[in-house]
């Protein structure tokens, strides 16, 4: 196999923080990725340097579990400790409590206490059989809907490309796991805001995920799971340069590439030697266990009918130039006629 | 005689839209599922989170375009004859504000668009906090009686 430089040896202390400094030039303008002139990109948000990017290459994971421990570790502190017994909540037959606090050492699915893990396989591909080891969490997508969708503001991409749930204003109704392509986020009852609202009838919890180990990103250290890995599977930096690189190390290994553009592309690229059509017909699959299948953009027709309701007052304003629906009626006037007349004209 | 001096179809348009966006804006929270809405037969759709909030800018373009329509007359023709009502200018307001941070809200969710999250926070509770007030000027214009916006001077 090809060695390439960074690639295969993971982006420096340094390198990451020249990285982040990068970025760091992009934080400071509101991030509206603007493609580079001659610049014609089909990945939204390619150009968008202050998103940062990590590519798993799947061809050195040995399944070790060092990185799920180091997740674990490493974001303890954010873990939900719910209070009990829950509260009543209505109407009992359809909202129902999760808990996995009795549970924490789940490690074989996504759980509020598990926000990595690792799904093992063997394929056969190419005339040999392979062992491919896949650490699965959230994609940290381009558009995420479950950001989008958040009806409080919850949830929230961070300029540097990461998508973040924030614990004091979830009120875990689920919406964001419902919407997620891949079910990522998880709930925990018992905990967050809902309790000091009406838990009763709104809210369930908080909903937990990957976070990218922000506070790590932000003191310009790499999320845990990247540093423990004593394989270096993981890289992470600039968006346009990781995706350069998964490329190249798609074609060294003369493999494939998924999340570059599932979900309209997504700030994680796996790379595989086995296509992934044949990862996710061997994965285990269901709650807490994402698939590995094709996504279409989920938000594209969202972004159709906002691009239409941005530019609606335009037309409104053209309309009124032209003088439709302008007259009024005195006291008295009935102004069927008019009326009617009028009401064809807008249409 | 007349309630309202501009033709009954701006109203009929206001009215449906800001209704479309009443219902929609509510199925945003999570609730149609908790609360068997999709159970209903003909409401199974209200569980659709992206219809739901698709059809929320749809009636979103359907009050900006009004609005545009209204102002637009307003600017051109209307503001010598006719006077807003006390209630009438407390609404205009608090839809001003509404389309503001509504649109924002859709800017943002652009896919080549990244606002700062605590931006983000304030522009939707803001637009949450303006659609009770909305509702509660409406209601209070209703039980006061007549409900126009706008009469004549
Ligand atoms: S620590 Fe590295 S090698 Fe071990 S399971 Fe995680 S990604 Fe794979
Ligand atoms: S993978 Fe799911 S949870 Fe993660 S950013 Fe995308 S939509 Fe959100
Ligand atoms: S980036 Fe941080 S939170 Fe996400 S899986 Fe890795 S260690 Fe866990």
């Amino acid at each position: 196999m090809k060695k390439s430089g960074a690639t295969q040896s993971g982006l420096s202390r340094r390198g990451f923080l020249k990285a982040l400094a990068v970025g760091g030039a992009g934080l400071a303008a509101p991030s509206l990725a603007l493609a580079a002139p001659g610049e014609a990109s089909a990945t939204p948000g390619v150009a968008a340097d202050a998103e940062l990017v990590t590519v798993l290459d799947l061809s050195r994971c040995i399944g070790c579990g060092a990185c799920v421990e180091a997740c674990r570790e490493a974001n303890e502190e954010k873990f939900p400790e719910p209070t009990k017994p829950f509260p009543a909540m209505s109407p009992a037959r359809r909202a129902k409590p999760e808990d996995w606090s009795g549970r924490r050492d789940i490690d074989d699915r996504l759980t509020p206490y598990n926000w990595l893990y690792i799904q093992s396989v063997r394929v056969r591909h190419g005339g040999a059989d392979h062992t491919v080891h896949i650490p699965r969490r959230c994609m940290h997508c381009v558009n995420p809907p479950c950001a989008n969708l958040c009806p409080f503001g919850a949830a929230n991409k961070q300029t540097n490309g990461l998508t973040l749930i924030n614990d004091s204003l979830c009120l875990g109704g689920a919406k964001c796991r419902t919407v997620c392509p891949w079910h990522v986020p998880q709930r925990q009852s018992g905990v967050g805001l809902y309790l000091h609202l009406m838990p009763r009838f709104a809210g369930n919890g908080v909903m937990y995920k990957c976070d990218r180990c922000h506070q790590r990103l932000d003191r310009g250290e790499v999320p845990a799971c990247i540093e423990q890995c004593p394989e270096e599977v993981q890289t992470i930096g600039p968006r346009r340069e990781m995706i350069a690189k998964a490329r190249e190390l798609a074609e060294s290994m003369n493999g494939f590439m998924y999340g570059l553009d599932e979900n309209g592309g997504t700030n994680t690229i796996y790379v595989s030697p086995v296509p992934f059509e044949l990862l996710d017909a061997a994965i285990e699959q269901g709650r807490g266990r994402p698939h590995l299948k094709g996504v279409a953009d989920v938000m594209a027709e969202e972004n159709s009918a906002a691009t239409a309701a941005l530019l609606a007052p335009v037309a409104g304003i053209a309309a009124g130039f032209l003088g439709i629906g302008a007259r009024l009626l005195g006291p008295g006037e009935d102004g069927h006629a008019t009326q009617s007349k009028e009401g064809d004209d807008a249409r | 005689m007349r309630a309202r001096p501009y033709s009954s179809w701006i109203s009929r348009l206001f009215v449906v839209s800001v209704a479309g966006l009443a219902v929609t804006g509510l199925l945003q929270m999570p609730l149609a599922e908790r609360y068997a809405l999709t159970e209903v037969p003909g409401l199974a759709w209200t569980g659709d989170f992206f219809l739901v909030h698709r059809l929320h800018s749809y009636f979103a373009a359907l009050l900006l375009f009004t609005a545009g329509l209204a102002a637009t007359n307003w600017l051109r023709a209307w503001r010598d004859r006719l006077a807003l009502t006390p209630l009438g200018a407390a609404r205009v307001v608090i839809l001003g504000g509404l389309m503001v941070s509504g649109g924002l809200r859709m800017y943002r969710n652009l896919p080549s668009v990244t606002l700062e999250p605590a931006l983000v926070v304030t522009i939707e509770w803001v637009h949450l906090g303006l659609a009770v007030a909305l509702g509660g000027a409406a209601l209070a214009a209703l039980l006061r009686g007549p409900s126009a916006y706008a009469r004549l001077r």
